[in-house]
């Protein structure tokens, strides 16, 4: 008998009295009864909370996966980043919690202005003119950017280097059922965009990732070339935190930039929520998805912030909206802007340096152990693919042993055959943050000589 | 009923709304050389970058982000948080919307580091809790809802919406059967019709009748064999419950067509009555209404889809399940239509909601359900001379008032009306929603509002109205005592200022 009701029962009863009756059921009588529950929910009584408390706290035994028991060095764009008591008491204000879509601004000043800041910061970051207020995740920013270019071409074709991360291709290919579009994905040789190898012609966009997501630095001044020769949009899926020292995808010519922000202040957190991050150039504007913050003034002229070009969206336009999203991933863009607000320009150059170094640290170390070999021979940043003798789930799983979780499989993470690369299930993707320590991966190296030999 | 009790918890006038000036941006607090990060100390080589990286992927600038001490960062984000309207402040009954209060516990679990500290993309034997807890959630949503099998994957309402759009296409496809409209009545949220388009489906809108209904006569007339749909509220928008929907059950699938529920008012029917019980195929919930996820601001929600047996198996993937062995394990149903989500979904709100379900139960859910419509009859009563309501009968968890009244009487504004509201303390009611009320002003107080912040929300409503009547033009110019008062719409549209960059302050 647990809840949050304020109710006494003599107010229960007062009140159904001022409404002529004398039980709930009068209130839900004009329900047909052929389908009224008769039985109530087939659910377990209610719990007191620290009785929820104890059966959640067998379940988080469970996560043998939490970073207390293992050394993370995972990433395919979930990264174990520094997030200071600051930000995660700051982002957890319960101002910015429990309130709504800032539908009213006169009362929603708060999370209005922490939007325009982390819009400002996503434009810079990104190199573009225009970010808006968020979407759901990496993967669904990329969807929103294609349906942005089958608007602006009035084509459906969107050629996508296979670099693009497995997850955000297949999401991609899940919408296009509904939108029509044909995904054509480039294949990657050495680790490098084949763009040369697919028929270009009638493309909506081009599509690259930098890094693409086995770590890669690509040059994509091939891309962009394919893609004004086509006049399809270029389409940048970056690392938002490699911005901090690497060109932007405005610099290297993007339309339409998007991202995953999970680095910047959120957890893990077992996949979500995240944070889909997504600019563009002032052209598209007006095709751009989910809600934009604008500044204006209010009736006595002082500074006021408000949710703008409202006729694309869902609410106003229905049918013609630039896209169906409404409530989106506010909470992850304040903390992102709060976080980069710690971080500042100094910080996050530190961050993305410290990440390369480390990355770069443990790939030589990694490479001198026998029958570990790089997959490609490209440049990276952060992140970088090995090719072990064996099946990678089979190192990484003994590694667990020793405290270390190694790396994603990229098998696993592609799900079958893939266009990127061969034999996928004997590669393991491995990433370095500024977290990691030297002794942490030199125990990282020690754990994979004795766990291939 | 009387309530003498002076002190409402719901009512937010005591609340420090700060803001006679405007809070400067973070950029204009920045000062160069200030930082507050602090890293650890890793001891790995310091490798000159031009070693690490070529020179061509280089970026010759820096980008510029704010440099602030830790306490400036602190102070800002404070006072802006000081010009923010929160449930945790005072009621918000914005319609349609749900805005409960948002139970603390809930936070607590997902703040745990057994569940946030782990990689999604470890291997399931690493993450047992986890996926038992992804396993149980969607047991329980199904019995909930009357359904089979569900997702957790889709990050929002309108992201379930969308994904059960494309759950009918495959389900239709592979029953070789080309279908090209979806039915929605004129009352729906802006979603569904958004949905439907990315969904390769044409719109055909079906009309209410002078009940608020979906007109009966008018959807059959609209059915055929082209229709793979229909979408439906229930209750709907207007907060009235389809009285016909065993009717209108029985003439979609006639056809062959498949009934969506759109949960967003799912908050009035826990335990009561079913939608799989009424004939839908596919259910999503807002577990940021329903099941009292915190909004934050605008998200992150989380829309997870129920459905019947037979499109089960077209479901996204991977998905976790039970094995027979007691374990849990991820699996892809076999005709599914693939991943909706970069990952799992919100997964850290799919925690707070089963913490919400299991401290409620069965029996707490009912009572959820029942106070909830409770409160939106009596305030629906309460104001029946001030505000009448658009359809005068029962209501389910929200009421839909109209305020042509005093629109006639004297030139005051629905709009009016929700702008005085945030004056007195309260978060405005969904203005000029649905579209199908003249001057709509849609009341959803919600249940754990007590009966005095009701009573105090009604009074401040009565004290709006002799402000009406002795200072409508007072009212035009509402709010004044809020950190903004209405802003230039127009001008925001007009003349683009999405970032400080293009605000050219200087």
């Amino acid at each position: 008998m647990a809840d949050y009701l304020p109710h006494t029962q003599d107010e229960v009863d007062a009140m159904l009295a001022f409404l002529g009756m004398t039980s709930f059921e009068q209130l839900f009588d004009h329900i047909p009864a052929a389908v009224r529950l008769s039985q109530g929910l087939d659910l377990p009584a209610g719990q007191s909370e620290p009785d929820v408390a104890d059966y959640f706290s067998r379940l988080t035994r469970a996560n043998k996966g939490q970073s207390s028991l293992l050394t993370c060095f995972a990433g395919a764009g979930a990264y174990d980043h520094e997030v200071p008591a600051v930000v995660k008491m700051l982002g957890s204000r319960s101002e910015f919690v429990t309130a709504y879509t800032p539908y009213q601004p006169e009362v929603a000043q708060g999370v209005l202005q922490a939007i325009f800041e982390y819009q400002t910061m996503v434009a810079r970051l990104s190199g573009l003119p225009i970010a808006n207020a968020s979407l759901y995740d990496g993967a669904t920013a990329l969807v929103e950017a294609l349906n942005m270019a089958a608007g602006a071409t009035q084509r459906q074709k969107m050629v996508i280097s296979s670099g693009v991360h497995p997850h955000w291709r297949e999401v991609a290919k899940t919408f296009a059922a509904g939108t029509g579009h044909e995904i054509l994905e480039v294949p990657l040789a050495n680790g490098v965009t084949q763009w040369d190898s697919v028929d270009m012609g009638d493309a909506a966009a081009v599509i690259a990732a930098y890094p693409n997501y086995l770590g890669v630095l690509e040059d994509l001044t091939a891309a962009k070339r394919h893609s004004v020769a086509h006049d399809a949009l270029f389409v940048i899926a970056a690392d938002p935190v490699a911005a901090g020292v690497l060109k932007t995808a405005g610099q290297w010519g993007a339309d339409v930039f998007v991202g995953e922000g999970q680095p910047f202040g959120t957890p893990l957190a077992f996949g979500g929520p995240y944070l889909g991050l997504f600019a563009c150039s002032t052209d598209q504007v007006r095709r751009l998805p989910g809600r934009i913050v604008g500044e204006t003034v209010d009736s006595s002229d002082r500074r006021a912030f408000v949710t703008t070009l409202r006729a694309r969206e869902q609410d106003i336009r229905r049918e013609k909206a630039t896209s169906n999203v409404c409530t989106n991933q506010t909470l992850m863009a304040v903390t992102a802007a709060i976080q980069l607000g710690w971080l500042g320009t100094q910080g996050l150059r530190e961050v993305a340096l410290r990440c390369a170094q480390g990355a770069r640290y443990l790939f030589d170390e990694a490479c001198k152990v026998d029958g570990v070999t790089p997959a490609n021979r490209a440049p990276f940043f952060r992140e970088f693919a090995l090719r072990l003798p064996k099946s990678a789930n089979e190192v990484l799983r003994a590694m667990c042993d020793d405290g270390v979780l190694g790396g994603l499989s990229v098998g696993e993470l592609c799900h079958g055959d893939d266009p990127s690369i061969e034999h996928g299930e004997n590669v393991v993707l491995v990433t370095v943050t500024e977290r990691r320590t030297v002794e942490q991966i030199d125990h990282y190296v020690d754990t994979l000589r004795k766990v291939v030999r | 009923m009387t309530i003498t009790n002076a002190a409402p918890g719901g009512r937010a006038a005591s609340a420090p709304l700060l803001g006679r000036e405007s809070e400067p941006t973070m950029f204009e607090m920045s000062v160069p050389g200030r930082s507050s990060f602090q890293l650890r100390t890793t001891r790995v080589p310091a490798t000159p970058l031009d070693q690490l990286v070529p020179s061509e992927h280089l970026n010759d600038d820096v980008v510029p982000l704010a440099e602030l001490s830790e306490r400036d960062l602190v102070a800002h984000f404070t006072r802006l948080s000081h010009r923010q309207f929160s449930v945790d402040l005072g009621a918000y009954p914005l319609g349609s919307c749900t805005m409960k209060y948002n139970p603390k516990f809930c936070d607590a679990v997902a703040a745990d580091p057994g569940l946030n500290t782990v990689h999604p993309g470890v291997p399931g034997e690493l993450a047992q809790g986890w996926l038992e807890l992804l396993v149980t959630l969607e047991e329980k949503l199904c019995v909930i809802t009357g359904m089979s099998a569900a997702t957790l994957q889709p990050a929002a309402g309108a992201a379930g919406e969308l994904t059960g759009l494309l759950l009918m296409r495959a389900f239709h496809e592979k029953n070789g059967d080309v279908r090209t409209r979806v039915l929605i009545p004129d009352s729906a949220h802006g979603t569904n019709p958004a949905s439907v388009t990315l969904g390769g489906y044409e719109v055909t809108t079906i009309p209410s009748n002078d009940r608020g209904l979906v007109d009966l006569d008018a959807l059959k007339a609209a059915l055929g064999p082209d229709v793979a749909g229909i979408m439906l509220t229930n209750p709907n928008t207007v907060g009235l419950f389809e009285e016909e929907i065993v009717e209108i059950a029985h003439a979609v699938h006639d056809v062959g067509g498949l009934l969506y529920y759109d949960g967003a008012n799912l908050n009035a029917i826990l335990g009561a009555v079913r939608p799989g019980d009424m004939g839908f195929d596919i259910v999503h919930m807002n577990l940021h209404k329903t099941f009292a996820t915190p909004h934050g601001g605008g998200g992150p929600g989380a829309g997870p889809v129920a459905v019947s047996s037979r499109l089960a198996d077209f479901l996204p993937g991977p998905k976790a399940a039970r094995t027979e062995s007691g374990a849990f394990e991820w699996r892809r149903p076999v005709h599914s239509i693939g991943r909706t989500h970069g990952w799992h979904g919100n997964a850290m709100v799919l925690a707070r909601a089963l913490a919400y379900i299991d401290v409620h139960g069965g029996d707490g859910l009912t009572r959820v359900s029942q106070h909830a419509v409770l409160n939106a009859n009596w305030l629906r009563k309460r104001l029946e001379k001030t505000l009448p309501s658009a359809y005068d009968r029962i209501c389910m968890h929200e009421c839909v008032l109209s305020a042509t009244k005093l629109k006639d009487a004297y030139g005051v504004r629905g709009l009016d009306v929700a702008k005085a509201l945030l004056e007195e303390g309260f978060h405005a009611p969904t203005v000029y929603f649905p579209l199908i009320v003249e001057e709509a002003l849609m009341f959803e107080p919600t249940e754990t509002e007590s009966p005095q912040t009701l009573e105090a929300l009604a009074l401040a409503i009565e004290r709006i109205e002799e402000r009406a009547q002795s200072d409508p033009e007072g009212l035009h110019r509402a709010p004044q005592t809020t950190p903004v008062s209405r802003v230039d719409e127009a001008r925001a549209a007009r003349n683009l200022i999405a970032t400080e960059d293009a605000a050219n302050r200087h």
